[in-house]
């Protein structure tokens, strides 16, 4: 199948679409947009998280066809250019980073977190971010960097 | 040449400071290129047929039908593989593809190629194999018995390591024993095992990877492909995780394989599940122990069984049972000592290295044992510890004297310094208790308790092993900028080694800018990414050859500059006169000229150990740490909540205080999960929970905010005096918190992970 979807504000298109294939599928293999991972494709890492038409969603169990027409903004998508998201700068100042693998579907969460909660408690940033695994940093980092991020929006 | 002098401590960016990670900024924007991400055009994918039974004969293979699949280019089986058909890391046991038996679930036994994933998987359905079903072997006790049908040549024991030290038949006042099992853990890193690979016109293979050891796994693949070195050629895809799951070998073999046969380039990626199949455990563990003290609590002996399971086949085992034995009594001066510990092959899924390497399995039991101890002496568990705590100069029960600081003592007293979080009081906070918003408890049946816990762990490879790092260090001018490169095969994992190989540049020449090229084998080894051990070894080949540049640009500052090269030093972008103060501007010193570098650097050896007696100095370095747990229990429902968990740990220096708290938090958390969530469960050598639905790993509500404290206790044999970081918070997170739940509860609890039925005793 055919599928059109907009992707961070462009409007894409991947042809002979399989009818099984994810939309972290088609983001990683056919639109050229790996950011988003792939750590469980089962719906319970939050790696592949993407904002589907605003609302954050585990692309790995969103089929394919269920995104056509709709608009999907991935991690590439969060930064102004060279300049990072605040997210994204404080994930990188505050050592939120290790090996990275859990990074995109986590700034994509506290992206959104932020975007409803300016100024969230810790116990808010610990129930928004629970559904995005990390095996590096045992989270205290990642709470930092979402700590400081709020505080630069 | 000394190795100390003239080192710039103060350097913009160097040793001591906590930069921002070069990959840092590309991984928060998702351009990273993790080794599942690589593509390339006309790539095919593979995919792996796994055997669904722990143990069979196969009596054929049928691939017609897969063949005939459209978009199919090739399906292998053992007999396409070119050279020898075996690898592993200690004992080439382990086929690349089974041949007539398969000795665990989820062996590889067939290979696809095809232009989709779905088109691989489907082939792989199709592929029929048939199987002569046998009874699986799967007790570590019964193997060591020599019961049961052998599953390699000689036999099911894969190592014996005793240890016999002081006296043998020694009695005590004070006698407490206990039998404790360790579950099976996963690594659980999130990056999949992936890579690619790309055939070459020399009829070589250049093949890109995530891994711990790149030139490991070359080795490997060379013999199993029957090819020269210099036509296999190995860089590091980026790597999300490793923990000890990529020292073995994953898709390395096979991708190159299918690559090699079709002509094309080759992409391999497993799904959750089948990485769960896909690489080696933490090897599941009984223990038996017989701690012997006088009334005042001071160790008169230990004596210990140890049974370590390492599935179908060797990996690690031998160098993972070496460690538990070696560790065996933990870090306390023991006069005398008794341990046998074996590790054996079964048709349990094949364990290996994962963070604590056999130190971990050891310390749940020890420390369980010392809080015995505590009590049948009416002592407090941290004052039990502290009256037989070891320290710099005790004579370890391999008769190796400890030769550097070994603070157990100070860990302990710091710990117990540490504020408690405040009680629970009024109404609390769903979000604070055990079962959290499920609203469980409002507070009624809930207890609180307190543990403590020590562990000691060996950095870098021992027994022997010729331990070296490769390293090559180049100074130039660069577009008016006086510029490093360093280039090493020293594989990044998520540790942040590629920042502090930066800092350690910036300190030895005094220059910001410095690029590492990427990690490949196109230069000598670095050895692999475990054991604690890169910031020591690839830290120490970086350095030396820093020095010798640096060593070298004196040289020719001296020549240029008509100074004596004694009064010279470089730093801060400048050639700096002891006497006269900066002379010149190191851009113009370098002018033209480029110094550059490579050196092999080594620890100083160890030893075997005695066959016998395990007497040697095995060891290079031990690392320390301690924590406390706090964890409130629902003793109706069996559910926790640890509430705090804090630590203090020795780490000689601190080359990147952030990287190192990351550590310590990393490690503390994959302890808590050991203790209380993480296990492979097996059934006759079946997985019986392959995803993250049912094999659990701690989430940000799992996780208690943490109290650090580092120590910076120099070890004078090691560069920069530091120590080894990655593991030991691992090893003392898992005892100090079943501890806690053991003061709360009264529960025995030898068995971790604790589970819900242990606490409610239904
Ligand atoms: S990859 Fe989608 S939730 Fe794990
Ligand atoms: S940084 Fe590695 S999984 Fe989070």
């Amino acid at each position: 199948m055919r599928l059109n979807v907009t992707v961070n504000g462009e409007r894409r298109q991947a042809d002979d679409v399989w009818e099984g294939e994810s939309l972290l599928y088609v983001l990683r293999e056919r639109l050229g947009l790996p950011g988003s991972k792939n750590a469980c494709e089962q719906g319970e890492c939050g790696s592949c998280t993407v904002y589907l038409d605003d609302v954050p969603a585990c692309s790995c169990l969103v089929a394919a066809g269920q995104a056509e027409g709709r608009e999907v903004r991935t991690v590439e998508g969060l930064a102004e250019g060279e300049a990072l998201d605040p997210v994204q700068q404080s994930f990188v100042d505050a050592g939120a980073v290790q090996c990275g693998f859990c990074t995109p579907g986590l700034v994509v969460a506290a992206h959104d977190l932020l975007d409803r909660v300016p100024d969230p408690s810790d116990e808010e940033i610990r129930e928004a971010l629970a559904g995005n695994l990390c095996r590096c940093t045992g989270y205290e980092k990642i709470l930092d960097a979402v700590r400081t991020a709020a505080g630069a929006r | 040449m000394t190795t100390t002098e003239s080192t710039d401590v103060t350097a913009a960016q160097g040793i001591g400071t906590s930069p921002v990670r070069p990959d840092g900024t590309m991984k928060v924007r998702g351009e990273f290129a993790y080794s599942s991400d690589l593509w390339h055009e006309d790539m095919l994918w593979g995919a792996t047929l796994r055997s669904p039974h722990p143990y069979a004969h196969i009596t054929g293979i049928d691939i017609s039908a897969a063949l005939a699949l459209p978009g199919v280019y090739a399906v292998l089986t053992h007999t396409d593989v070119p050279g020898v058909n075996r690898y592993g890391l200690e004992h080439p046991d382990q086929p690349v593809l089974a041949e007539d038996v398969v000795r665990y679930q989820g062996e590889p036994v067939a290979i696809v190629a095809a232009d989709h994933p779905e088109t691989a998987r489907r082939a792989v359905a199709k592929i029929d194999v048939g199987y002569e079903v046998l009874e699986p072997v799967t007790d570590s006790e019964a193997a060591v018995a020599g019961e049961g049908p052998e599953l390699h040549p000689g036999g099911n024991v894969v190592r014996h390591v005793p240890i016999r030290f002081g006296e043998q038949d020694v009695t005590a006042d004070v006698v407490v024993t206990g039998r404790y099992e360790v579950g099976m853990q996963d690594q659980a890193f999130l990056g999949p095992e992936s890579g690619l690979a790309v055939p070459a016109e020399d009829g070589g293979v250049d093949l890109f990877v995530a891994t711990q050891w790149l030139h490991v796994d070359q080795q490997q693949i060379v013999a199993a492909l029957g090819l020269p070195k210099d036509k296999v050629r190995l860089t590091l895809g980026g790597v999300g995780g490793a923990f000890g799951g990529r020292e073995d070998l994953s898709i390395q073999v096979h991708a190159c394989l299918l690559a090699l046969h079709t002509g094309k380039p080759v992409k391999m990626v497993y799904n959750r599940e089948e990485s769960f199949y896909g690489h080696v455990h933490r090897h599941p563990a009984t223990l038996y122990y017989e701690h012997g003290a006088d009334r005042d609590g001071r160790l008169v002996y230990v004596r210990a069984r140890m049974y370590l399971d390492g599935g179908a086949y060797a990996s690690t085992t031998g160098a993972v049972s070496g460690n538990a034995a070696t560790l065996g009594v933990g870090p306390y001066s023991v006069p005398n000592v008794t341990i046998d510990c074996w590790g054996t092959y079964s048709n349990n899924p094949p364990c290996g290295a994962m963070r604590g390497f056999g130190a971990v399995q050891a310390a749940f039991a020890y420390e369980s044992q010392m809080d015995r101890l505590a009590r049948a002496c009416g002592l407090d568990p941290v004052e039990v510890r502290l009256r037989n705590a070891m320290s710099e100069g005790t004579r370890l029960p391999t008769g190796q004297v400890v030769d550097s600081a070994a603070p157990v003592d100070e860990l302990l007293t710091r710990l117990r310094a540490m504020p408690l979080p405040a009680d629970r009081s009024g109404e609390p906070d769903l979000r604070h208790l055990p079962g959290g918003v499920s609203n469980t408890t409002h507070g009624e049946g809930v207890v609180r308790g307190v543990g403590y816990a020590v562990g000691i762990k060996n950095i870098c490879f021992s027994e022997g092993f010729d331990d070296y790092s490769t390293a090559r260090v180049r100074l130039e001018a660069l577009g008016g900028e006086p510029a490093a490169t360093v280039q090493t095969a020293a594989c990044e994992v998520g540790q942040g080694l590629v920042t502090i190989l930066q800092q350690i540049i910036r300190t030895e020449l005094g220059v910001e800018q410095v690029t590492t090229l990427p990690m490949d084998t196109s230069i000598g080894s670095a050895g692999s990414s475990s054991a604690s051990r890169q910031s020591y070894m690839t830290g120490g080949a970086v350095r030396a050859a820093a020095l010798e540049v640096r060593a070298a640009l004196v040289e020719h500052a001296a020549r240029i500059l008509g100074h004596d090269r004694g009064d010279l030093s470089v730093g801060g972008g400048k050639v700096v006169s002891r006497t006269d103060g900066v002379l010149a501007d190191l851009v113009d010193v370098l002018g033209d000229a480029a110094f550059d570098r490579t050196v092999e650097w080594r620890h100083r050896p160890t030893e075997s150990l005695d066959p016998e007696t395990g007497q040697g100095n095995a060891h290079v370095q031990y690392g320390f740490a301690a924590h406390r747990a706090v964890v409130d229990v629902d003793t109706e429902l069996g559910l926790l909540k640890v509430v705090a968990l804090d630590c203090v740990q020795d780490v000689g220096k601190a080359l990147n205080p952030q990287a190192v708290l990351g550590q310590i938090q990393g490690g503390s958390a994959q302890g808590l999960g050991l203790a209380v969530m993480e296990e492979i469960q097996t059934e006759g050598g079946v997985i019986r929970n392959p995803s993250f639905t049912d094999y659990l790993i701690p989430t940000v509500l799992d996780m208690p905010p943490m109290r650090i404290e580092v120590l910076e206790l120099a070890d004078p044999h090691a560069p920069y005096g530091l120590r080894g970081v990655g593991e030991p918070p691992t090893i003392s997170s898992t005892p100090a918190i079943v501890a806690a739940i053991r003061a709360a509860t009264g529960l025995a609890l030898d068995r971790v992970p604790v589970r819900p039925e242990h606490l409610t005793g239904t």
